[in-house]
């Protein structure tokens, strides 16, 4: 009895040593700033003069601030869309792609090219393709008779932007699809093709579900990494024309940055964490009850 | 069948001209990007890479860059990889609610941190040095590390260790010949998460530096002067951003597929 014990004892002490790097790591980095916003969020702070306790006002201002909301908006809109064209084009793509041959190796290592460039060299490859006066895809597009301009029309702008995105972050979850689809054991198709299901029926009641996991995860990672969508657009137009294609990250960006009150804008990063925090729970939530369904 | 080849075939010219285009215009003199379209460089230049390799600034920001990319990933690697162990093969009452606190982590929008970093750095006096970047980025990089190496331990079975401590292996001959071999594609696949994102982000190593470092991401748009976008220079450092990451991508190819499915296939 009094070894057993002492084996317990010794094991939670290693598990809590296992564990202090990352404690130690993520509390200086994770915890310790996120109070430290916290903080700032309920005073009101100009640089150069004491903070002064505001209680909740920060929260009640931001949340009357149309910029803020209209960036919010956007923000949806564009995280909405984003997951509508990749999802499917992702899935289907990596379920195109074939299982082996020389071919597979060279296409998983360009698929990872988008993924490698850093966030503002992406903007860059876009800016310079689609520069208003010289760039390939206005000129191309000129030839057809459209006057693309992505530095002044708001809509040329923005679904700018969302091909960009599909340009960059398709390539996961193609990765992922594929990934994801070499851990289906082959009977299960077999079994399938027996019962000759129709191929809807196959991907509906044989493929999806095992995909299920990494699809979870791809939606998750994409709806992170959207909301935190920040170089690439801001080198491609600048948050334009107007306000076009300002994202919550700019906004954020501005107001702690740029602005005067950095209550104000810790209060408005508090919420904007908050949103990604719920969003993320709500998905997951809902994505594994569907999975439970069948 | 012959659809699917062709939805691949546009797919990969899709993501293929970009990726040319940045190319071909870092071949090209500037007057000659400024002024016409051509899909090959009439007058091809190796002009702005020989401008970027013998600018002392552009050297000093690709080895800092460097330098800190490592410096992260080894911490992120000595801090996660202890912890992806336990959360594996222990059980204990706070293990699921710890677990996704780390998630969350992963959620945090960078623009939220800035300003709390530049006080933290500041007071720990790391501010405008290569630990703030590298600290900065492990609030990305350890749970994603974490998540990913758990799946990876989780698909060894528990009786590898046990047979080890049977045959009187010690704890730490266990781990260190036995137990990270084992693991190895979720090392080379962690690390290359930890790599990849600590070399792509821009907006936390712009604002923890200053004059004393100046990472690549900060270097290329610092092109962008008044006298407008030095565009064959900017293309040329572009590309040559994206050659760290290529070779990554090479040598962990194997894994690669393994490491996307977070190593539970």
């Amino acid at each position: 009895m009094k070894t057993e014990a002492l084996a317990g004892k010794r094991r939670e002490t290693s598990t809590v040593l296992f564990l202090l790097p990352t404690l130690i790591v993520m509390v200086g980095v994770g915890i310790v700033p996120l109070m430290t916003v916290v903080n700032y969020s309920l005073h009101i702070l100009f640089s150069g003069t004491l903070p002064h306790f505001n209680g909740l006002q920060n929260y009640y201002q931001a949340l009357r601030d149309p910029a803020f909301m209209n960036a919010i908006g956007k923000q949806f809109l564009f995280t909405a869309l984003i997951l509508v064209i990749q999802m499917p084009l992702g899935v289907a793509l990596g379920m195109a792609l074939p299982e082996k041959g020389a071919w597979v190796g060279v296409a998983l290592v360009l698929l990872g090219i988008p993924l490698l460039i850093p966030w503002n060299v992406v903007g860059i490859i876009w800016r310079i393709f689609t520069r208003p006066d010289i760039g390939v895809v206005t000129k191309v597009l000129a030839k057809i008779g459209i006057m693309y301009n992505v530095a002044k029309l708001p809509s040329h702008a923005w679904w700018t932007t969302v091909i960009m995105d599909t340009w960059h972050w398709t390539p996961l979850i193609i990765l992922l699809t594929f990934a994801g689809l070499r851990a289906i054991p082959p009977e299960f198709y077999l079994a399938a093709r027996v019962d000759s299901a129709s191929r809807w029926a196959v991907f509906r009641y044989v493929t999806l579900p095992k995909l299920k996991h990494v699809l979870v995860i791809a939606v998750l990672l994409r709806v992170m990494d959207s909301f935190r969508i920040y170089d690439e657009v801001f080198i491609l137009t600048a948050g334009g024309p107007g306000s076009t294609t300002l994202f919550m990250s700019h906004y954020t960006t501005r107001q702690v940055v740029g602005g005067f009150d950095m209550g104000y804008g810790s209060a408005i990063s508090v919420i904007y964490f908050l949103i990604i925090q719920v969003m993320c729970y709500l998905l997951y939530t809902a994505m594994m009850k569907v999975g439970q369904k069948q | 069948m012959k659809k699917k080849y062709i939805a691949l075939i546009i797919y990969f010219i899709f993501l293929l001209i970009p990726i040319y285009w940045m190319l071909n215009t870092s071949f090209k003199t500037n007057a000659e990007i400024n002024q016409i379209l051509t899909f090959f460089p009439a007058k091809f230049t190796t002009g702005n890479y020989i401008e970027i390799f013998t600018d002392p600034q552009w050297q000093r920001s690709f080895l800092q860059t460097f330098a800190y990319v490592i410096i992260n990933v080894v911490i992120t690697m000595l801090v996660s990889i202890p912890a992806a162990y336990i959360f594996s093969r222990r059980n204990f009452k706070a293990k699921p609610h710890l677990f996704f606190w780390l998630l969350t982590n992963r959620m945090a929008p960078g623009a939220a941190f800035l300003v709390p970093f530049l006080v933290l750095f500041s007071n720990l006096g790391l501010m405008d040095t290569l630990f703030a970047v590298a600290l900065a980025h492990c609030l990305f990089n350890v749970p994603l590390a974490i998540w990913i190496l758990e799946g990876f331990i989780s698909g060894i079975p528990r009786q590898i260790d046990e047979t080890a401590f049977v045959d009187g292996y010690g704890f730490f001959r266990f781990f260190f010949k036995i137990f990270l071999p084992l693991i190895a594609p979720g090392l080379s696949v962690s690390a290359f998460f930890a790599f990849t994102f600590s070399w792509v982000e821009l907006l936390m190593s712009r604002t923890l530096t200053s004059s004393g470092v100046k990472p690549i991401t900060v270097t290329l748009t610092r092109s962008l002067g008044a006298a407008g976008w030095d565009w064959g220079v900017i293309a040329a450092a572009g590309v040559l951003t994206m050659i760290p990451g290529a070779v990554v991508v090479f040598l962990v190819r194997k894994h690669m597929v393994k490491g996307f499915a977070l190593g539970r296939v």
